[in-house]
């Protein structure tokens, strides 16, 4: 076990090492180009070469890389272009709101979408199990970005029941998180139903199943007591894996709704060019991905009694 | 032939059919679209106008027309066009690649297994649209730019995929009797094993496009798709969605459209999985 936890720890800094290397070629490789990028195209050849000068760009490119991942490490992303300060003071805040966005649909999510895929696995075939997963899949293939538009036409012009924007510009607003968090919810509850159901559906045809019922046990109970702990193992990799789509699927919905979060921050900052944003937001969220990636796979050894007294 | 064999059982299976007619709706559609879109989808008519508004000039707006004049109808139809030419396009891509690394993975395994593996760990790891952002912004949205990040963001897990396939063919009989006549290791790779390993493949395939059409629409809808004034269905969203509030319908329809094509793959390859599973 704790050969397992310092490998996937080990994977997890390795990939956040190799990820540190393509973003830092890719975004900071030609020194001109990222003092073009800071100090606008309007710039003076004079005032980027001193620009360069002081902030170290003519030193070999291993050191640059050396004192970028060094400032990195101790939190210093260097400054937003755009909004002149440090990206450390933008970036906490936006990713706090987005954690609120996350937290919601995954309280909501979560629940909602093992219930219906155990529901539907139980008697896989039944009508309700049909239901179940056709409308799994239709939910899942509508992308978020259409069902942002087709849910504001519904409830924000067609019955005037909710904000279409939710910018939090006068504090928080519960009203202003709901069309968010139920678009997230939408895109996300199928797939997760699905691989439940099909765990469920796994579980249900085992021998220890067939003996339960067959030994007299009432049905909930062979459910509750027995199916259940099996079949909700599988679900549990899949929901952490969740979370690297999430962290799409709020660039979205942040997008379009105005929500000052962290997906919004990422696209805003790569439309501008403003560098040093689009750095720490993508190693913020390579971090959470590969983080929620690792517990996964521990938790997963952790639950399957198979894997953990092996 | 296994292959064909299941795009025949199809017909046993409900969801699929669906999926097939609407993806086959879509491909004449985007045929056809010269010859039955009712206006040019470039030209500049008559600003806002309602769907079935009558054009002075002759002919109707049957979806009305956008913020500048423009006949929805015919940019939805010329929509289908680009983005059944792109999608198809960057998922052959990404299958050549992720298909070359994976037969080499999983044939020659050693090295090559080790670094195209952790090579594709460490792409998968992001998060696709923080990815393809920044791959875009980086080099630029244009067609092409589009075609290469989706090859490169998708063939680690097609990869993935193959090799799985062919870990578990490379030890059949005939693998070990084309090695014992002689043949080149490409050779195995590409006549012996990869027939072999197509049903799980097309299936993949289908949900892929899906996917890829998606992508193809987050971008244009977060303005880094296309560059107009091509009629790109995310493109079209992203532009009117302000106006949605007056002219529901601006937004609306593309959007109708482009669930519906997605909705088609998805069922599509459910079908075929259901009815592969099957025999």
């Amino acid at each position: 076990m704790m050969i397992l936890i310092s490998k996937r720890i080990g994977f997890l800094v390795l990939t956040m090492l190799v990820v540190s290397v393509l973003l830092f070629l890719l975004l900071e490789y030609s020194p001109g180009s990222v003092a073009t990028k800071v100090l606008g195209p309007y710039s003076s050849e004079e005032s980027r070469e001193l620009w360069l000068e002081r902030h170290g760009y003519f030193e070999p490119l291993w050191w640059r890389y050396g004192a970028w991942l060094g400032n990195f490490m101790s939190g210093e992303f260097g400054d937003s272009v755009r909004f002149k300060v440090p990206v450390s003071e933008i970036l906490w805040p936006r990713l706090w709101n987005t954690a609120i966005l996350g937290f919601w649909t995954f309280a909501i999510m979560i629940p909602l979408s093992l219930i219906l895929g155990v529901l539907a696995g139980m008697r896989e075939g039944s009508k309700l199990d049909r239901i179940i997963s056709v409308s799994s899949i239709i939910t899942t293939s509508i992308p978020e970005f259409a069902s942002t538009v087709l849910l504001s036409a519904i409830f924000v012009f067609g019955l005037k029941w909710l904000p279409g924007t939710s910018s939090m510009s006068s504090g928080f607003e519960v009203k202003q998180m709901i069309l968010p968090v139920m678009v997230l919810i939408i895109y996300d509850f199928g797939y997760v139903a699905r691989m439940t159901r099909a765990s469920m559906a796994e579980v249900m045809t085992s021998h220890y199943i067939r003996s339960a019922v067959l030994k007299g046990l009432p049905y909930r109970q062979v459910i509750l007591k027995h199916a259940l702990r099996n079949a909700l193992i599988a679900p549990f990799t899949v929901i952490m894996l969740q979370i690297n789509w999430l962290l799409s699927g709020v660039i979205v919905v942040e997008f379009f709704f105005a929500y000052k979060g962290f997906g919004a921050l990422l696209l805003e900052a790569s439309l501008n060019q403003d560098l040093y944003v689009i750095e720490a937001c993508a190693m913020v969220a390579v971090f959470v991905a590969v983080a929620s990636q690792t517990i996964a796979d521990i938790g997963y050894t952790y639950l399957n009694p198979r894997i953990r007294f092996s | 032939m296994r292959a064909l064999k299941s795009f025949a059982l199809l017909r046993e299976s409900t969801p699929g059919m669906v999926g097939a007619g609407l993806v086959l709706f879509w491909v004449i559609v985007a045929i056809l679209a010269p010859l039955i879109a009712p206006f040019d989808p470039l030209a500049t008519l008559q600003p806002m106008a309602k769907p079935g508004t009558v054009y002075a000039q002759g002919g109707t707006f049957w979806l009305g027309t956008d913020h500048l004049g423009r006949d929805i109808l015919s940019r939805i139809m010329y929509g289908s066009q680009t983005v059944l030419f792109y999608a198809p396009l960057a998922t052959l891509c990404a299958y050549t690649l992720g298909i070359m690394m994976g037969l080499a993975a999983g044939y020659h395994l050693g090295w090559w297994d080790i670094v195209l593996s952790r090579i594709s760990d460490i792409i998968l790891s992001f998060p696709v649209l923080v990815l393809y952002i920044i791959i875009i912004a980086t080099i630029g949205s244009s067609g092409i730019n589009i075609i290469i990040a989706i090859t490169f963001a998708s063939a680690p897990g097609i990869m993935r995929i193959v090799r799985g396939l062919v870990l578990d063919l490379r030890n059949r009989d005939y693998v070990a009797a084309a090695q014992t006549r002689g043949e080149s290791s490409m050779f195995i790779m590409l006549v012996e094993i990869l027939p072999n390993a197509r049903g799980p493949l097309i299936v993949d395939a289908c949900l892929r496009l899906g996917y890829v059409i998606i992508t193809i629409g987050v971008l244009g809808f977060l303005g880094l798709g296309l560059p107009p004034p091509d009629p790109d269905w995310g493109g079209m969203i992203n532009e009117t969605r302000k106006m949605a509030m007056i002219f529901p319908h601006m937004t609306v329809f593309p959007v109708l459209a482009i669930s519906s094509l997605i909705l088609g793959f998805n069922l599509l390859a459910d079908g075929l999985r259901e009815v592969s599973l099957r025999d």
